[in-house]
């Protein structure tokens, strides 16, 4: 059987023990290669699920293996795998661009880093900017280095934190369709939670929606659609948040 | 430590190098405060000098190489916490926190920072005790690398304590990252002996490395000689205190991960 890009088993997170669970009893095997999304609201647990996946964060039970490393154990193997973009975490600004991401080649022990960072550079349109101060970039601009940082070692699993947030339409649409290519040119696993229903239509082959830390439907956006009558994730989203039965089918 | 590791390690020393290249005041002041602590005491002590009659008293070495010994320790110790507290201020943790980083290579990065940090900010300070008060700190002979080396492990313990409270309290605790070493200066006697401290506070006192360091540097300076056993004594425990707080940031970075502290440690 193929060892899946993440296996976990019945996750579960408290904060404090008499704290209600942020993530409970969350089971799923994304395979490889696949572009699974999370969805939810505010305090769904996705945050939380992203964290205990990169070992940010201990659950309070279950497993996880990632590449088929056991994150107890074996989380560092893993990490060295995997990469993570988030717009709520910065690169520091009075840093280069250039200079950001030869710190994160030394960290994951890329190999020829300069090579790697012209590389990507050049895929994500940010070559006259590599030696201009983070903290100087519009908001596409640092989602596009935040991007290169996220790639810098070819990672094999890819999870991002709303990588389109705060962005323009016209950037957004950049960044979905640079995403589409790696993917399909790589075979890298992506997970992504957002809020941003269109973008998970349109890159996740699967869906898990969450609420109150449990997974409450999951399936491809087409399947959501047909099990809910609707035409669109935001409507789906908005039954799932307000409780509203689905339509039999 | 491997070669991936050792490139880790260097990731992070690069880092803070990259942002020093770029910010001249944060370099000024790394030696501003030592540099003027330095020229306020060799004032002070040209001044004591003076009033004895005696411009190569003892008395006024005993006062700037405590100066500039002191100020290894405490350069030591922010120049390891600062550097930690750099990555909170600049949102990065997170990042840095989901690489291959090994917590113990974090803590080797902060030390290569905090040496580097020693060296800039109390360099020119020595060189400026040498040019306007002919006071060399080198002519205590080699033993003078024993008593850095030792305040500069005293700096690391104590700022693995400072880090280990700020992973526990957040940035609230970066206020003891500036303080926490000049609240040691009394029990460290730095300026006096061990023996001017009331009987009850001499054991406190000779439980630091630095107490040790600092009779070992006036018994230098007095007698010409190398007080062996002091130096041993400041190394043993240099070991031991670097040993309970490198416990003790270890089990508050796993406590910051099962609490979910990595997450909003800069808020």
């Amino acid at each position: 059987m193929e060892i899946p890009a993440i296996l976990a088993e019945a996750l579960s997170k408290r904060y404090a023990p008499d704290a209600p669970a942020a993530v409970d009893s969350l089971s799923f095997r994304m395979p490889r290669g696949a572009t699974w999304g999370l969805l939810g609201g505010n305090g769904a647990g996705k945050t939380t699920t992203i964290a205990m996946l990169l070992g940010l964060l201990v659950p309070s039970g279950g497993r996880i293996t990632v590449l088929g490393h056991d994150m107890a154990r074996d989380r560092f193997a893993a990490l060295a795998r995997m990469n993570f973009s988030s717009p709520y975490i910065a690169l520091p600004s009075r840093l280069s661009v250039a200079e950001n991401l030869r710190v994160y080649a030394h960290l994951y022990d890329v190999p020829e880093a300069e090579r790697r960072i012209g590389e990507l550079a050049a895929q994500l349109q940010l070559t006259d900017l590599l030696d201009r101060p983070a903290g100087q970039l519009s908001a596409g601009q640092k989602t596009r280095v935040a991007l290169a940082k996220s790639l810098v070692n070819r990672p094999e699993l890819l999870l991002l934190d709303e990588p389109t947030a705060s962005l323009d339409p016209d950037t957004g649409d950049w960044v979905r369709s640079w995403l589409e290519r790696y993917r399909a040119e790589t075979g890298c696993s992506i997970l992504l939670a957002s809020h941003n229903m269109a973008e998970v239509e349109r890159l996740c082959g699967h869906v898990l929606m969450l609420k109150q830390g449990r997974v409450v439907d999951s399936g491809s956006p087409a399947e959501l659609l047909g099990k809910y009558g609707r035409e669109d994730l935001e409507q789906v989203f908005l039954d799932i948040a307000r409780g509203r039965q689905r339509v039999p089918a | 430590m491997n070669r991936a590791a050792l490139r880790r390690v260097w990731g992070i020393i690069y880092r803070h190098l990259a942002l020093y290249r770029r910010s001249w005041p944060r370099v000024l002041e790394l030696m501003y405060w030592p540099v003027l602590q330095m020229v306020v005491w060799g004032f002070v002590t040209s001044y004591l000098a003076g009033v004895q009659g005696n411009t190569a008293s003892v008395a006024a070495g005993v006062l700037l190489g405590g100066v500039l010994l002191w100020e290894v320790a405490l350069r030591s110790q922010m120049g390891f916490s600062l550097s930690f507290l750099e990555e909170i201020w600049s949102r990065n943790l997170g990042h840095v926190f989901v690489s291959p980083l090994r917590p113990r290579e974090l803590v080797a990065a902060l030390m290569g920072m905090s040496i580097i940090r020693v060296l800039v900010g109390v360099l020119p300070a020595m060189l400026l005790a040498w040019l306007l008060y002919s006071f060399g700190i080198l002519t205590m002979g080699p033993v003078v690398v024993g008593f850095f080396a030792a305040l500069l492990v005293m700096g690391w313990a104590v700022a693995l304590g400072v880090t280990a409270l700020i992973l526990r309290y957040g940035a609230g605790a970066e206020a003891l990252a500036w303080s926490i070493l000049f609240g040691l200066t009394p029990f460290s006697a730095v300026f006096y002996p061990v023996s001017i401290l009331p009987g009850w506070l001499q054991p406190v006192a000779l439980a630091l490395p630095s107490a040790h360091v600092f009779e070992g540097m006036r018994q230098a300076l007095r007698d010409g000689t190398v007080a062996t056993g002091h130096l041993l004594a400041a190394f043993a425990l240099d070991a031991a205190w670097l040993a309970l707080m490198g416990f003790v940031f270890l089990r508050q970075f796993q406590s910051a991960r099962v609490r979910g502290a990595l997450l909003n440690i800069g808020e």
